[in-house]
């Protein structure tokens, strides 16, 4: 039996019907439309899935729908303010800090998630920061010297 | 003779543009667009999660699709019944092999790929697929699955490369009589092909060596590991015609494969190839995409079919596990008098030429006089081996290289030097028979025997490796539409997948033929209806080819170009040339016409001829060889065995990059790839044949902590049959890793490692073998 969740979701109020068992990723993609989130497992260990819930980097994999009801919910598709991207999404297109792309919304996710809680953080505080997000394409190089250049200029440094 | 970019400064603009000093032959030598860095095309949608992968593609009243799949490693399907699933409300279709007859009509390679998809009588490995359904949501497919009763007669199984080729093991089919071998063997055997590569006379050489060395090796089994599992809707419509939108790495080929399993015409398939989320030769196979083309076709309705993580480990993708003896003589001044390597590849139910192409790259690097490669391919209870990035090439370079490296310090030499004197070079005959042309191996061991690195302080417990890597590049079949508006835009439409920024690689070199911006253009990947034939974007070939196609196809439109500035002038079109972005009028008596833009030519096309394209159909022959060497620091830590890759440099000749910030990108993937299947990543099967870890918790592969920076340095040794130079330059990286990670071991602690991974429990225990020694 169905259940009415109401949530916010980038900032806009919504509503979704989902199954109880269902996750949040399955109703981020098939009742919202957000396919940004990519499933890569289902089991938690590549991150492909990652969104924030009232500002936590969690797997939407591992979260049940239900579970969105009265949370603030945030996405891939809410992350640039208009036409403006946030630095981030700038700086992975400057660095090239994507060869396919498909894990890119979740390292964007986590690594906005990181730099809210650490501004300036070292190259390694970055790779265990990131640790939780697979990409097979990259060697990770550019993606971490894309998100230190990210924090620099956050930091208007 | 070349000197290009490193990968140290972490503003891209601060980077070195490349410089080519040495150019032989080449026509072009000065560029303005290609050798810069834009960004990509297809960018902003991949940072916003608007771009459209394969799960991401929906249809109206579109069912779900899921597979049922073995548990067992080798059974008879005695029965299948599906009568209870069928009556569950919501399922539409249930299939089974039945569903799907056999039109291959004597093809022995399409009919494996019928049998993969969907098995025929036998279960040949753990995650078989055995039926299909389609329901109205994936709950009710799910319950479905579980109300079908297979009944399996259990057989003998072996999953052991080793093995499986013995007298006694279990034989997979009971016609495989080993191909290549005269005469035909009188018995059955898990030996599907044996292959023979070499020249000159290998026994004459070991004689004449002072020192030989001879070893053995196994690798295991390692996944691609895309982090998109294969993703399709399929829509077969009453009429006969057929709709698939699916992640791949040529939709061409899967237009043609599954046309032919389903009995369809080919131009009645119209396939639609979405972004898709990595390949690395995994999605050049088709898997479940006949599954949801029959389902939809039963159904009559649209199927998405999404594999989960378990099945694409189990039933997609895997590169062969192997065993593998190298030998190799030398005199005692380093020349190598001869060597010889033998490869057992584990192929999975089907006979497939992985060893053959380890046996061709094994000994690619160098100029050898005496050299011969024998390859088996050999049959287990393990799913089909694929391609896997320079498929096999990783495995031979791992035993060569490790050899080569054993026998130059048995000799006292430098493996560097010992190296530079056996490279092969322009004019060698290469071990697997063709006479190269300029090639870039020596360059790359000169650039590594200078590269600061190689003269770093090391730390405790430390140690510095370094190997070197060929691959061979293809080129194939390319066709190319380019596409002028009435606005003076350019369309490049292409038909090789895009799998890491080729739209941008691909609109640089039309821009730079047509001598207009690279913003003035747009390249797209266009669906199966729109173009001819193109090959898989797989051997490195998808900027090589297509941009061989584009830059044809430009010329093209050049001609065209020229004689409607011809027409706009009323000169004879011999008195107009290209230039600049611009037609001129030349000779004498037009000095006062102004030259006129592509826009403006656009602009007037209407009144002088209509639209202006260009085409171009080709079989993109001459794809240059490739050559890397990698060099890497390691640390072990000799409690626990657990190494760390603590600095690591990849250098490799790249032709001409044309972006060459997407071509470090492939360097460092590649080279990170490898780093994976050096120390972590193995498939591990149980007794009972089933694989024991099949999801990214325990098939490790590895995360951005585990790594380093990986710096690249871009040689460009231009190839002679690409109008720019260019080389693929997707693969190779990939093949240095293994070796050059275990000679860095054996550097650390003197210690030789010879099965991958060298995970921390082989390492301690080669450590507390050595010690006890």
């Amino acid at each position: 039996m169905a259940v009415i969740v109401s949530t916010t979701v980038n900032g806009d109020d919504v509503q979704f019907a989902c199954e109880p068992d269902e996750t949040l990723l399955d109703a981020l993609r098939n009742r919202l439309g957000l396919t940004g989130a990519k499933e890569g497992c289902g089991t938690g260990d590549c991150g492909a899935c990652s969104v924030t819930v009232d500002g936590r980097l969690v797997c939407s994999c591992l979260v049940l729908g239900v579970e969105a009801e009265g949370r603030e919910i945030e996405t891939v598709e809410g992350m640039a303010d208009g036409a403006t991207l946030h630095p981030l999404q700038t700086k992975f297109l400057e660095h090239a800090a994507l060869q396919c792309g498909v894990c890119t919304p979740g390292f964007l996710i986590a690594a906005k998630a990181l730099l809210e809680k650490n501004p300036d953080p070292s190259e390694e505080e970055i790779r265990f920061g990131l640790a939780g997000n697979l990409c097979r394409c990259t060697g990770y190089d550019k993606i971490v010297r894309a998100v230190q250049d990210a924090a620099k200029e956050m930091r208007g440094a | 003779m070349v000197t290009l970019t490193e990968n140290t400064l972490a503003n891209p603009k601060e980077r070195v543009t490349p410089t080519v000093v040495h150019n032989p032959g080449l026509a072009k030598e000065a560029f303005k667009s290609v050798g810069t860095r834009p960004l990509r095309p297809d960018g902003l949608d991949k940072v916003t999660g608007r771009a459209k992968y394969g799960a991401d593609f929906n249809a109206p009243g579109q069912l779900v699709g899921k597979i049922l799949r073995s548990p067992h490693a080798h059974a008879k399907i005695k029965k299948i019944d599906t009568s209870k699933a069928e009556k569950l409300a919501g399922v539409k279709a249930i299939i089974t092999a039945a569903d799907l007859p056999d039109l291959t009509n004597g093809d022995k390679g399409m009919y494996d790929i019928l049998d993969n998809c969907m098995a025929r009588g036998k279960v040949f490995y753990d995650g078989h697929a055995v039926a299909a359904v389609a329901a109205i949501d994936a709950a009710t497919a799910k319950a479905a699955l579980k109300l079908i009763k297979v009944d399996y007669e259990i057989l003998p199984h072996v999953t052991d490369v080793d093995e499986a080729m013995k007298a006694k093991a279990p034989v997979l089919f009971a016609d495989c009589f080993t191909e290549g071998v005269e005469p035909k063997p009188a018995k059955a055997s898990n030996i599907a092909k044996q292959t023979e590569f070499g020249h000159g006379d290998v026994e004459a050489g070991f004689a004449e060596a002072d020192v030989i060395v001879e070893r053995s090796f196994k690798t295991e089994q390692t996944h691609q590991g895309y982090i998109e599992p294969h993703a399709c809707v399929a829509s077969v419509s009453p009429d006969g015609t057929g709709e698939l939108w699916v992640c791949t790495q040529g939709h061409f080929v899967y237009r043609n494969h599954c046309a032919m399993l389903l009995g369809m015409d080919v131009a009645k398939l119209r396939v639609t190839s979405s972004e898709i989320g990595g390949g690395f030769g995994g999605k050049t196979h088709v898997w479940g995409e006949p599954i949801a083309l029959a389902l939809s076709r039963k159904a009559n309705k649209p199927v998405k079919l999404v594999m989960t993580r378990d099945e694409v480990f189990r039933a997609s993708g895997p590169t062969s596990a192997s065993s593998v003896d190298v030998k190799i003589g030398v005199k005692k001044d380093g020349t190598i008098t001869a060597a010889s390597a033998e490869l057992r590849f584990a192929s999975g139910p089907y006979i497939s030429m992985w060893a053959e192409l380890g046996a061709m790259t094994s000994f690619a690097c160098y100029d050898l006089k005496n050299v011969r490669t024998r390859g088996y391919e050999v049959l287990v209870n393990r799913p089909k081996s694929a391609a896997y990035r320079a498929p096999s090439a990783p495995i031979a370079a791992f035993a060569v290289e490790s050899v080569v490296d054993e026998i130059a310090s048995k000799i006292g030499m430098d493996p560097v030097e010992f190296r530079i004197k056996n490279a092969a070079k322009q004019g060698t005959k290469s071990s697997y028979g063709p006479v190269y042309g300029p090639i870039g191996i020596g360059a790359t061991l000169e650039a590594a025997k200078n590269h600061p690195h190689m003269s770093a302080p090391l730390g405790p417990n430390q140690g510095r490796g370094m190997a070197c890597g060929f691959w061979f590049n293809f080129g194939g079949q390319t066709c190319t539409d380019l596409n002028i508006g009435p606005d003076g835009s350019v369309t490049l439409t292409v038909g090789t997948v895009d799998v890491g920024g080729s739209r941008a690689s691909l609109g640089l070199c039309v821009a730079e033929e047509l001598g207009i911006p690279y913003n003035q253009v747009k390249c797209l990947v266009a669906d199966t209806g729109t173009l001819g034939h193109n090959d898989m974007t797989d051997g490195s070939r998808g900027t090589f080819s297509s941009s061989m196609a584009g830059i044809f196809a430009a010329r093209n439109a050049i001609t065209v170009l020229r004689e409607r500035a011809a027409k706009m002038w009323e000169i004879p079109v011999d008195d107009v040339v290209w230039e600049d972005g611009h037609a001129k009028a030349t000779g004498s008596g037009h000095g006062n016409l102004a030259p006129l833009s592509l826009k403006e030519i656009a602009a007037a096309a209407a009144n002088t001829g209509g639209p202006v394209a260009g085409h171009a159909e080709i079989v993109a022959d001459g794809a240059g060889v490739s050559f890397a060497t990698h060099i890497a620091d390691v640390e072990v830590d000799p409690e626990t065995g657990r190494s760390k890759i603590v600095r690591y440099t990849v250098i490799q000749d790249a032709g001409k990059a044309v972006h060459p910030t997407y071509v470090e990108g492939q360097y460092q993937g590649g080279a990170a790839q490898g780093i994976g299947w050096a120390l972590n990543e193995e498939y591990i099967y149980g007794k009972d044949g089933r694989l024991q870890n099949a999801g990214f918790l325990d098939y490790r592969i590895p995360v951005c902590s585990d790594l380093p920076m990986i710096d690249t340095q871009i040689l460009e040794i231009p190839n002679p049959n690409h109008p720019y130079g260019v080389r693929g330059v997707g693969e190779t990286s990939i093949v240095p890793p293994l070796a050059t990670i275990a000679n860095a071991m054996s550097n650390a602690f003197g210690v030789r490692m010879t099965h991958v991974p060298m995970s921390p429990p082989r390492v301690l225990k080669a450590l507390e073998a050595a010690a006890k020694a």
